[in-house]
């Protein structure tokens, strides 16, 4: 193994996954570093573990991703799994911990496949023990085989809510209800897309997921409000469908999702540009057609780069492994466009009908902007009202509203709430959300010990002996 | 375009953070008119994202008398800007790991003493052991500073600027300085926003990036600018109140009331001023853990969740410029802290107002002649 890879890529999802293999085949030498301790990101967790073998459960899909594990495997790119990235820097050093160690290991070209992260879904109540994001549960499922137990309720929207009923559903647990929060005029505005979406091959799936939901699971439309309640623990949900008056369900785990976003931590703290998505409504990199960001050296590719799914994200990958070879001066630009064509193809089909879903899945504004008494902080227990009083005293961003209230700098480093801290400010102010920014992200992006830092190793020889121990 | 002469202020500053946002208060209280022109937003740089330190400790015997003149308006700061800043005053310490280092801490005291001030004093290793219970068992004595203490940077930068606000000061935020000139007996500010102020006097609060308004104003001086990198824990048990420091080693350590902990002392990252961004030195950062990993047992199984450096202006002597211009009339600076500007902001703001109304200050500050660079700046 040689310590300074041509290629590093940070992320074994289906973006990472197909990136490396591309990559590692053509000749380069290549590493993939991933947090988890098996290939698969969050969409294929586990893939190559799961307990849960009947493939009927987990769908045909997931299953999928046993396709892009075994010629990663053959492609002769090296693995390091239970990585914990948790710095980039300019001169593409990448700091990482692996087994208690940490590490600086530099590469020549770096493509993040960092995907996505569940949106923050701050209810009233979302605090308690028992309310989880959707995205937690489905993995317990696929690592664990765990399902949870008693009332179980899901509240939100997106298409991956009613994967996971389904998948919870063919696993044999129960679902006492789900509270669609999906405003009714998102139907109006998504109309217009649906001849597209109608092309993409989803629908016939979507359709039969959706009908199979509904037949086992009373389903609640166009919920408007949303709150957990229960003493030390969730105990129940109480929700609003449109105007009409409140209703309580007893529930002993609330599952909350609507939508994803990327996971643009790492990309933030190197200092890669990022623009805001109206359709998405989530901050994205900026990158041109191959996944690079404004910081040389540096591409994204997948989820992390705006959301387009797990399909369109291994397309992704391979269009960004095929630019990386170009830069390393191994393939020249007719050659890296040539054999692009095909990937863009697929990934035009794959994206087919992604506008649709943006629209129609497109949370509510009063789920994104919470009322005063909802915490969204959940670091720092700082509520959307604080965050409204610091606009008012002259906090014109998130920036401001985290070194004043302290918003954002906990140990999730804003994941759990920054999209909401700048929904809250943009709406506030009164302006776009693009207009307010967002955080400044530190590494690292992971939080690391004062051991592994003061134990950071200087010389070759010393980071060869933590990556090869 | 010119400023609507209704609304022409008597004074610009350059720079919105705590040494820009305390003169504007300070010359508000004395009923001057005042503009604060700022490239990013108020404490967006140094003044937002430093240590917080609040110390007299082991200052430069020239800045000694302001610091302690500063440090009284700390213990009443709520009376100036209607905030506490999150000030809490629970002493600074720096630690002696050997006997020599001791000597030294019981030198400066007694250097101190002979000028006539006594905030220094020596801590025997009991007394070390009273006031941080955690400090590791080889560490022999302090030195103890007991007034001193820490406040919260942003906030205090922030409050400084909202009571100048208050009083009728303005602030431009946003707005880059592109030119400054003299027009007749009044000074014009150019901004990249299209902004168009002038006043009779300017006063240069710029930081890292005060070097460049100096230079258009005749008079280059050495300024580097730095990045301080600090870094931060996850929320640890109750352990520690005072500030805590090395002498041997660079440290500047403290807990906050919530647990965290805040290690950093001015190890130095990268600083990339025209694009507002720093590069952390991990390696440097290593040997700031390993020098807590040392002196504090308990921080071992410590979890770091973020690092970053701000950029802050240094000049050769360690010691800021404070005064008249010394080409042109009608010019103040106050910059080139060196990275221990934070507690001094109170005061320096006062020193600032002084100088622009009564022409003089009853404090020290002849050290801190922009002149003392003539030589240098030339040279270089």
């Amino acid at each position: 193994m040689t310590t300074r890879y041509d290629l590093a890529v940070i992320g074994a999802g289906p973006a990472g996954l197909a990136a490396a293999t591309l990559a590692a085949k053509r000749g380069v030498s290549t590493v993939l570093l991933d947090e988890q301790p098996a290939p698969g990101g969050q969409i294929y967790r586990a893939i190559t573990q799961t307990p849960v073998r009947n493939p009927s459960v987990l769908g045909s899909d997931y299953w999928h991703g046993a396709d892009l594990v075994g010629p990663f495997r053959d492609s002769g790119a090296d693995y390091l799994p239970g990585s914990t990235v948790w710095s980039v820097s300019r001169g593409l050093e990448i700091g990482l911990s692996r087994e208690g160690a940490a590490r600086l290991l530099p590469a020549k070209h770096i493509i993040l496949a960092t995907g996505a992260l569940e949106r923050p879904f701050a209810i009233p109540g979302w605090t308690l023990p028992g309310v989880m994001g959707a995205g937690a549960a489905q993995i317990l499922l696929k690592t664990s085989g765990l399902v949870a137990s008693g009332n179980v309720v899901l509240a939100g929207t997106g298409p991956l809510l009613w994967l996971l009923a389904w998948q919870y559903l063919r696993a044999g647990a129960r679902i006492d209800t789900i509270l669609d929060t999906t405003p009714r005029e998102n139907w109006r505005q998504a109309m217009p897309h649906m001849t597209e979406f109608l092309r993409s091959g989803y629908i016939g799936k979507g359709l039969k997921l959706l009908l199979e939901v509904r037949r086992k699971v009373k389903v609640i439309g166009n919920v408007s409000a949303l709150r957990a309640e229960g003493d030390g623990r969730v105990q129940s949900v109480v929700h609003r469908q449109g105007d009409g008056a409140e209703a309580r369900l007893p529930a002993d785990t609330l599952l909350l999702h609507h939508g994803v976003v990327p996971n643009i931590n790492l990309a933030n703290a190197i200092g890669c540009a990022q623009n805001w998505d109206e359709g998405q409504r989530c901050w994205v990199p900026t990158v041109d057609d191959w996944g690079a960001t404004t910081v040389e050296g540096v591409s994204i590719a997948g989820d992390g780069a705006g959301i387009a799914g797990a399909l369109a994200a291994e397309h992704r990958g391979r269009l960004a492994a095929l630019d990386a070879l170009h830069r390393l001066g191994r393939i020249d630009r007719a050659e890296r466009d040539r054999d692009a064509a095909p990937h863009r193809e697929a990934l035009d089909r794959a994206q087919r009908g992604r506008v649709f879903l943006d629209t129609l899945y497109k949370p509510a504004r009063d789920f994104r902007v919470p009322q005063d008494d909802t915490i969204v902080c959940r670091c720092e227990e700082v509520t959307a009202g604080q965050v409204r009083e610091a606009v008012k005293l002259g906090c014109s961003g998130p920036n401001q509203t985290k070194s004043f209230l302290r918003c954002g700098m906990g140990p999730c480093q804003g994941r759990l709430c920054g999209p909401t801290v700048t929904e809250v400010i943009a709406d506030a102010r009164g302006v776009s959300p693009a207009e307010v920014g967002y955080y400044r992200l530190r590494p690292p992006v992971k939080p690391i010990t004062l051991a592994e830092l003061a134990s950071l190793p200087k010389s070759e020889d010393e980071i060869n002996a933590v990556l090869h121990h | 375009m010119p400023e609507p002469a209704t609304s022409q202020p008597d004074v610009i500053v350059i720079g919105g953070g705590l040494h820009g946002c305390s003169a504007a208060l300070h010359l508000s209280l004395r009923g001057a008119k005042v503009l604060v022109v700022e490239k990013d937003y108020i404490g967006r740089h140094a003044s937002g994202v430093n240590a917080g330190g609040v110390r007299q400790l082991g200052r430069h015997v020239a800045e000694v008398p302001l610091s302690v003149a500063s440090m009284a308006l700390w213990h009443r700061i709520a009376e100036l800007v209607d905030d506490d800043c999150g000030f809490e005053s629970h002493g600074q310490i720096k630690v002696a790991e050997t006997e020599a280092e001791l000597d030294q801490g019981r030198a400066r005291v007694a250097q101190l003493n002979a000028l006539g001030f006594t905030h220094e004093e020596v801590a025997d290793r009991a007394e070390l052991r009273r006031l941080v219970p955690a400090i590791a068992d080889h560490c022999v004595g302090a030195v103890v500073s007991r007034r001193d203490g820490a406040a919260i940077p942003y906030r205090t930068t922030f409050a400084f600027k909202r009571k100048a606000e208050s009083l009728g000061a303005r602030f431009a935020e946003g707005a880059a300085v592109t030119r400054v000139a003299r027009s007749g007996t009044r000074w014009r500010v150019e901004t990249a926003d299209g902004g168009r102020f002038e006043a009779p006097v300017l006063v240069n609060c710029a930081g890292a990036w005060a070097g460049r308004i100096a230079a258009q104003l005749g008079e280059p001086v050495p300024l580097e600018v730095i990045a301080p990198m600090l870094m931060i824990t996850a929320r640890m048990p109750p352990f520690l109140k005072p500030v805590v420091g090395a002498t041997g080693r660079t440290l500047s350590f403290k807990q906050f009331p919530n647990g965290t902990v805040l290690i950093g002392g001015g190890l130095l990252g990268r600083a990339v001023p025209d694009e507002n961004r720093t590069e952390l030195d991990y390696a440097k950062m290593s040997v700031n853990a390993r020098t807590v990993w040392d002196l504090f047992p308990n921080m071992r199984g410590a979890t770091i969740v973020r690092a970053w450096a701000g950029i802050e202006g240094r000049m050769p002597d360690d010691i800021p410029v404070i005064g008249p211009s010394g080409t042109e009339a009608g010019v103040f600076h106050a910059f080139g802290f060196s990275a221990h500007g934070f507690q001094l902001g109170p005061i320096v703001g006062r020193i600032l107002a002084d100088l622009i109304t009564d022409q003089t200050t009853d404090l020290p500050i002849d050290a801190f002649r922009i002149q003392r660079f003539r030589q240098t700046a030339v040279a270089a």
